[in-house]
């Protein structure tokens, strides 16, 4: 037993690069999985996430007109971040997750390397996704793949980190800007790799991390009407509900799947983003 | 160019004799029933309903009223289908009677065009060279992804979704079933379709051409009927997926009604299309592209340029010789290969357009219509620009889906962006401009599927299509549109 006092971490929001508070000030306790006391978490509030989703809305156009390339080097930044603080995740997932250390070592070494994998896809997804059009006629035609442009995560109950990584990942690297609400009770390791963001030189506002109460922050997200598409990941007993409130602005909607959070697949990368098609005349 | 060199020659002193297409050739029947199981029979209700000609407003021909236990039995001959022939069928045997449909309605589309024209009121000229081409052109298209699938990059061994419930507006009645049938049919799903209201015939010529086809029973069902037959379409369990294409009002319904299932849903909405025009633009094709763009079809187009933005500085440029072409189009029998307006789908569509008309002149703006004489009997409506516009009127904001232009003005690139994207909309938008690297500036800023630059009105199979925000979402056409029917 150590004889010094820790220094304790308050948990808190990101919301357009700046760690805050709830404005409503409420907070909740979070615990071990085990059951013993773990932090007491801000509780965001819908004014929370109407914040979040402005300060993103905002961020997504320079997001976006950022080369590929740049892009590509700020998610791999990020896991550089992570890297660094591979073991003060890992006890968060342990501790949040009741998995042993080296699963939860292993389970955070997946996450990083997802947020490699997402970085390298930033400059190919135009290639992979898009591509011209041989019409018949004088004209040459492409399409490309665009952002939806805002995006809400409702992050995975259950896969505190590598859950995370996947569901918001994967709209960033196509050019969204995303406002995640973390695992309800499971928040910790999502709040620290809101952390790392801010220091990867990730723009204010591109990703946007609240956590609270799935319930409460669910359907605002799903109906708000300057959020263009929605994961539901971790909606839970809320999902078909919230799937209905986001037809209301034809959201994109993303359905809550098996859970294979490595997947070598193009889903994700493909679940919010446009296909935008050009023609354009040839002539003398 | 001076003004005097483009005058019109006064009327009447030049015209062309009538030259209509005999509506004979449609060959139509007295009475259609659903099209399940590969062949045809009554509804359960033995209810008929008769399907006009919109230029005469006389029945064309008497046609099913399918209802709930219809579509289940269309769904259980879809699904029946897909477990027994066209889920183990190979991809290259699947694509041999996609030719096969293709080169049908080839043989046939001389026929298919008078039907279409009949029942659906466009010009003659429009279904003949655009419509039942681009059909054939669809089912060619993907007949070739049907072995190909493992290639199209959603995987290895992309599987079909399952039996799709497909659901299409008036506007392109055959072209729409060949973009809904043909990709779902590659990627290897059975489908019930459900066509318009007011424009079932030509899907009914379709299926005489999957019998000549000797498309296996069943992977092809058409249900006739009115809005509930749509609905039961969307509520039936057994249906794993929704293309849904019509208004942003019926999507919203749909994606809350399968909200609460597993379903796969694509929609393809309502649109407020901008087709922006800078001063350096070549000004003959570019009024000849805002005309198409807008008149095509009388206006019954999700993509159509409705809003037209002008640089200020020819704006009264453009408006006048925009006027004077609207002065020279011929509207008038749609089975005269000479016309270029034909008729007002419905009855129902009509009152709409008069109705937003009215709003546009009411809210201040200047209204300019063609002084054609419209024919007594049927629904028509002269071809109509609307000067003056401001954003906030609803003939700039509100889909009117019928021959009206609003013209709005501009004066910097980042205005042209800012009012061309000021819509909930994101179908497509035009851009005219000699200079390439403005054009590209601007599409890429431009919240729009698809985007035409110096043209409009573009389709190819091989092109997706669809849109963004509330015009929808997912695509048809080219190698995305395979995404749609495939659970990837």
């Amino acid at each position: 037993m150590s004889e010094r006092l820790d220094v304790r971490k308050t948990y808190k929001l990101v919301i357009n690069g700046a760690f805050v508070r709830s404005e409503s000030g409420r907070s909740y306790e979070v615990r071990h999985a085990a059951g013993d006391f773990w932090a007491n978490v801000a509780q965001g509030s819908r004014k929370d996430l109407r914040d979040a989703v402005r300060a993103a809305r905002a961020a997504q156009a320079a997001w976006w007109k950022a080369t590929a390339y740049n892009r590509g080097q700020v998610l791999f930044r990020l896991a550089e971040m992570a890297e660094a603080r591979r073991d003060e995740l890992a006890a968060h997932v342990a501790a949040a997750e009741g998995v042993d250390a080296p699963s939860a070592a292993s389970s955070v070494a997946r996450g990083i390397d997802r947020i490699v994998w997402y970085a390298g896809w930033t400059d190919k997804v135009a290639q992979v996704l898009g591509g011209a059009n041989p019409v018949a006629g004088p004209f040459f035609n492409f399409s490309l793949p665009v952002p939806s442009g805002v995006i809400g995560v409702l992050a995975p109950q259950d896969s505190s980190f590598e859950g995370f990584v996947d569901t918001v990942l994967a709209p960033l690297a196509t050019g969204n800007a995303v406002v995640a609400v973390t695992s309800e009770r499971r928040p910790t390791p999502a709040l620290l790799l809101a952390e790392m963001s801010v220091t990867s030189d990730l723009p204010a506002g591109v990703l946007n991390v609240v956590s609270g109460l799935t319930g409460e922050l669910g359907p605002t997200l799903a109906s708000h009407e300057d959020v263009d598409g929605i994961d539901l990941e971790g909606a839970g007993e809320h999902h078909d509900e919230l799937a209905a409130s986001a037809a209301d602005s034809i959201k994109r909607v993303r359905r809550a799947s098996a859970g294979d959070y490595a997947e070598s697949s193009t889903s994700r990368l493909r679940s919010f983003v446009e296909t935008s098609t050009v023609w354009h005349t040839i002539g003398r | 160019m001076a003004e005097n060199e483009l005058a019109t020659p006064p009327l009447g002193t030049f015209g062309y004799d009538p030259a209509p297409e005999s509506s004979t050739i449609a060959r139509l029947r007295e009475s259609y029933g659903l099209f399940i199981g590969g062949d045809f029979s009554d509804a359960a209700s033995h209810e008929q309903f008769a399907t006009l000609n919109p230029a005469t407003g006389a029945p064309l021909a008497s046609v099913a009223q399918a209802n709930a236990s219809d579509v289940d039995r269309a769904v259980a001959a879809a699904r029946h289908a897909y477990d027994t022939v066209w889920s183990t069928m190979s991809g290259s045997e699947r694509a041999k009677y996609l030719f096969r449909i293709a080169r049908i309605i080839q043989e046939r589309a001389r026929e298919l065009a008078v039907v279409e024209t009949l029942d659906n009121g466009k010009p003659i000229r429009e279904s003949r060279d655009i419509d039942i081409p681009l059909a054939a052109a669809h089912f060619f298209y993907y007949a070739g992804w049907a072995d190909k699938l493992e290639h199209a990059g959603y995987g290895s061994s992309p599987r079909p979704v399952g039996v799709a419930g497909q659901i299409i507006p008036w506007n392109f009645p055959l072209l729409m079933a060949a973009w809904k049938l043909a990709p779902a049919l590659a990627a290897g799903n059975t489908c019930v379709l459900k066509p318009a209201e007011t424009t079932p015939l030509s899907a009914l010529v379709l299926a005489e051409i999957l019998q000549q086809a000797e498309l296996p029973p069943g992977v092809v069902n058409i249900v006739t009927g009115d809005g509930a037959v749509g609905a039961a379409l969307v509520d039936h369990p057994g249906v794993d997926k929704i293309a849904f294409t019509g208004s942003t009002e019926v999507g919203r319904l749909i994606q809350r009604r399968v909200a609460s299932s597993a379903k796969h849903l694509t929609l393809e909405l309502g649109g407020k299309g901008a087709n922006i025009v800078f001063d350096d633009a070549p000004i003959d094709e570019m009024i000849e592209g805002i005309i198409d763009g807008i008149f095509f079809n009388q206006g019954h187009v999700c993509c159509a340029g409705s809003r037209l933005l002008v640089q200020e500085t020819i704006a009264d440029e453009v408006l006048r010789r925009l006027v004077r072409r609207v002065e020279q189009l011929r509207v008038g029998d749609p089975l005269d290969k000479n016309t270029d307006v034909g008729a007002i789908n419905s009855a129902a569509q009509l009152a709409r357009i008069h109705e937003l008309a009215n709003a546009g002149e009411a809210e201040g703006a200047t209204r300019y219509a063609s002084s054609c004489v419209l024919p007594e009997n049927g629904f028509w409506f002269a071809p109509t620009i609307f000067a003056n516009v401001s954003s906030s009127h609803r003939i700039a904001r509100e889909e009117i889906f019928g021959p009206v232009l609003s013209v709005l003005t501009f004066r910097t690139p980042d205005e042209a962006v800012a009012k061309a994207n000021d819509t909930n909309y994101g179908l497509a938008c035009g851009v005219w401009s000699e200079k390439g690297s403005r054009t590209l500036w601007v599409a890429e800023r431009l919240r729009a599927g698809v985007i035409w630059a110096n043209t409009y009105n573009r389709f190819d199979p091989t092109s997706p299509f669809g849109g963004v925000r509330e015009s929808g979402f997912g695509r048809e056409g080219g190698r995305h549109g395979l995404e749609a029917y495939l659970d990837v």
